[in-house]
């Protein structure tokens, strides 16, 4: 089979290349990524309202709400996201304590019934601190992937439905930045920089982190745009901005939701690392990353000044990483 | 296939200068003056500065002093460090003991991966399956500094069951088992989540389904059938994942004081030592797109469908 050859020889390499932030979305990103002829085993990816013409647009979109509201995951990650948000918005129905405040004659004290976390090496209170740190971490993570869907997105979408010499030179541009890890990109990135803000850091993690996003995208859109309901579109003469609008991007974006949800996990544990390593956020912000890697001066008096800031931390990645997880399932029903 | 090879080679010309090039305009461009930043506060000659400027190409655009810099790389040449020191000889002392720290972290997630992947794949929704979905979610929701710090805390210093820091110069495979555990487990986590996803696929494949007919002995379907065909994902990750090993090593290089190329690269970030930065990366890169090159054909090796002409 000549033919066979050609499109597995053009095709594999693509996909080889991946470059998995996390294995649990892989399965969907393979079945986004195919075109559904190469690997027949898996199938092709259904594009969510591909199922029929009687059929409501939203039909699928609403089964996997359905889906959803039966996943304990769902249930679990949402209510810890909730209140993590909650405490990121209103920290002050948490704690009467200024987070700022540090009488340094209290130092590295144990939890007690006046600090419920006990205090650090400045005398600050952990606990205000951990409910203050909260809002830095969530506004990088939530700004830095509505981002990477922009930026990914849309070069995503671009060079799937395009194709030809765009697609090409947008290829190349993603394997350039696909070679530098984002670690060490935002690294180099947040040192250059004069001065550093939370926005600098979610610039920082948005342009060396879109590259999933935009793989994922052109290959659910190259997907999409077979289908009978895009020719039927073009073919009754509707433009290319109302194509892409209306019928390509909300049939394609499914995969990216599920990437995007997992990413943002990933972004919220990088930015805490930068912190860490004292070159993310800065001194002025209440950051986890940074409160940890203060304390580690002082675990052998005071561990619970690392303990808790981490376990806050965890569970907020853990959280995003869940509810990826639950909405790839319900999503996705091949995969269960 | 020698065909293949050849624009492989090709085609990672163009991401090679690009991703070094993306590296040399931060540091560079966003980075401020190089030469004042040698000074501190103290401010320099300007006859001094004049001479330095003209040595370094400091007065030419960037994209020639770009072009400067990479004919110099691909002659071996990394550069020189602020104290004078060849950025090559400083990579040729970093790289054996990060390479060494990735080996020790590539067993265990390969060995440990696999193991669980398999174990929890072939008891799909068993007790097994539950406890290695919840443990690896676990692990990767634990950022790695926090797993680091604290397994060097409790499990080095405070119970000496292992090393807890490594000895700069040359750190033995003792000191190095620890931040090598730590450093794999996010892979390790990956890998087993992989693995688990393959194998509970294939085991409904019909070649398997075919092999279990046969009368084959349940230790062969899974060994010879099974899990060779489930690997193929996970090689795939393997590959792409020793290059990154080798970058996501600062934090735990940081940690545990092992002298390897993470550190290299962090303490020449924070001093603003631009050429030891832009020289490992540039060879981080360099590694990274031949693990690629290496997957993608390992990749028709393990499945005979594929074939690169």
């Amino acid at each position: 089979m000549p033919d066979m050859n050609k499109q597995q020889r053009e095709q594999l390499p693509t996909r080889s290349d991946e470059q998995p932030q996390s294995a649990i979305e892989l399965p969907g990103m393979l079945l986004a990524d195919e075109e559904g002829t190469t690997l027949e085993k898996r199938g092709a990816y259904s594009a969510p309202d591909a199922r029929g013409p009687q059929d409501k647009p939203r039909g699928a979109w609403a089964e996997a709400w359905r889906e959803l509201r039966n996943s304990p995951s769902f249930y679990v990650s949402g209510v810890l996201l909730l209140f993590l948000v909650f405490m990121a918005i209103f920290p002050g129905v948490f704690t009467n304590i200024d987070p700022r405040h540090c009488p340094i004659l209290d130092t590295n004290q144990d939890p007690s019934g006046d600090h419920w976390f006990g205090t650090n090496v400045q005398g600050c209170d952990v606990y205000a601190r951990t409910v203050y740190g909260a809002r830095a971490s969530i506004i990088v993570g939530v700004a830095t992937t509505a981002l990477i869907v922009v930026i990914g997105g849309l070069i995503g979408a671009l060079s799937g439905y395009f194709g030809g010499w765009l697609d090409t030179i947008l290829a190349r541009i993603t394997d350039i930045f696909f070679g530098i890890p984002l670690l060490l990109a935002a690294l180099v990135f947040m040192s250059s920089v004069k001065d550093r803000t939370v926005w600098t850091v979610v610039a920082a993690l948005g342009v060396f982190g879109w590259m999933q996003i935009a793989r994922i995208m052109r290959g659910s859109v190259i997907t999409v745009k077979k289908s009978d309901y895009v020719v039927a579109a073009r073919a009754l003469g509707a433009g290319t901005p109302r194509i892409l609008g209306r019928h390509v991007l909300p049939n394609a974006i499914a995969p990216v939701i599920v990437v995007a949800t997992i990413s943002l996990g990933t972004f919220i544990a990088t930015e805490a690392t930068l912190s860490f390593l004292g070159i993310g956020l800065p001194p002025t912000e209440i950051s986890w990353g940074a409160d940890i890697s203060s304390a580690t001066t002082a675990l052998r008096d005071s561990p619970y000044q690392l303990i808790f800031p981490s376990i806050f931390l965890s569970v907020t990645v853990f959280s995003f990483i869940l509810l990826g997880d639950a909405v790839r399932d319900a999503l996705d029903p091949k995969l269960r | 296939m020698g065909r293949y090879v050849v624009r492989r080679l090709l085609q990672m010309i163009p991401v090679f200068i690009g991703t070094t090039f993306l590296i040399y305009y931060m540091v560079y461009q966003l980075g401020g003056d190089p030469i004042s930043a040698m000074f501190g506060d103290k401010g320099a000659d300007p006859v001094f500065v004049r001479q330095m400027r003209e040595e370094f190409h400091l007065n030419d655009p960037l994209i020639v002093q770009y072009w400067y810099y990479i004919t110099d790389l691909l002659h071996g040449d990394f550069g020189t460090s602020f104290n004078g020191r060849p950025v090559a000889d400083e990579l040729k002392r970093a790289f054996p003991v990060s390479i060494r720290l990735a080996m020790i972290a590539f067993a265990i997630e390969v060995v440990v991966g696999v193991g669980l992947g398999l174990l929890s794949g072939l008891r799909r929704g068993k007790f097994v399956d539950t406890l290695v979905l919840a443990g690896t979610l676990v692990v990767i929701s634990i950022p790695v500094f926090v797993l680091g710090t604290v397994a060097q805390f409790w499990l080095g210093s405070e119970w000496g069951i292992f090393e807890a820091t490594a000895t700069v110069g040359d750190a033995t495979w003792s000191q190095l088992l620890l931040p090598g555990i730590v450093l794999g487990s996010l892979s390790l986590a990956f890998v087993a989540r992989l693995t688990r996803t393959s194998v509970a696929e294939n085991m409904r494949a019909d070649y398997v389904r075919t092999a279990t007919a046969k009368g084959l002995p349940r230790r062969r379907v899974v060994t010879r059938h099974l899990l060779r065909n489930s690997l193929i994902p996970v090689v795939t990750f393997l590959g792409a994942d020793l290059g990154a090993l080798m970058a996501g090593a600062i934090v735990t290089e940081g940690i545990f004081n092992v002298d390897g190329v993470g550190r290299l690269i962090y303490l020449a970030v924070t001093k603003h030592e631009s050429s030891t930065v832009v020289g490992a990366v540039a060879a981080l890169v360099m590694i990274y797109l031949v693990m690629n090159l290496i997957v993608d054909l390992l990749y028709a090796v393990l499945d005979p469908r594929i074939r690169y002409a």
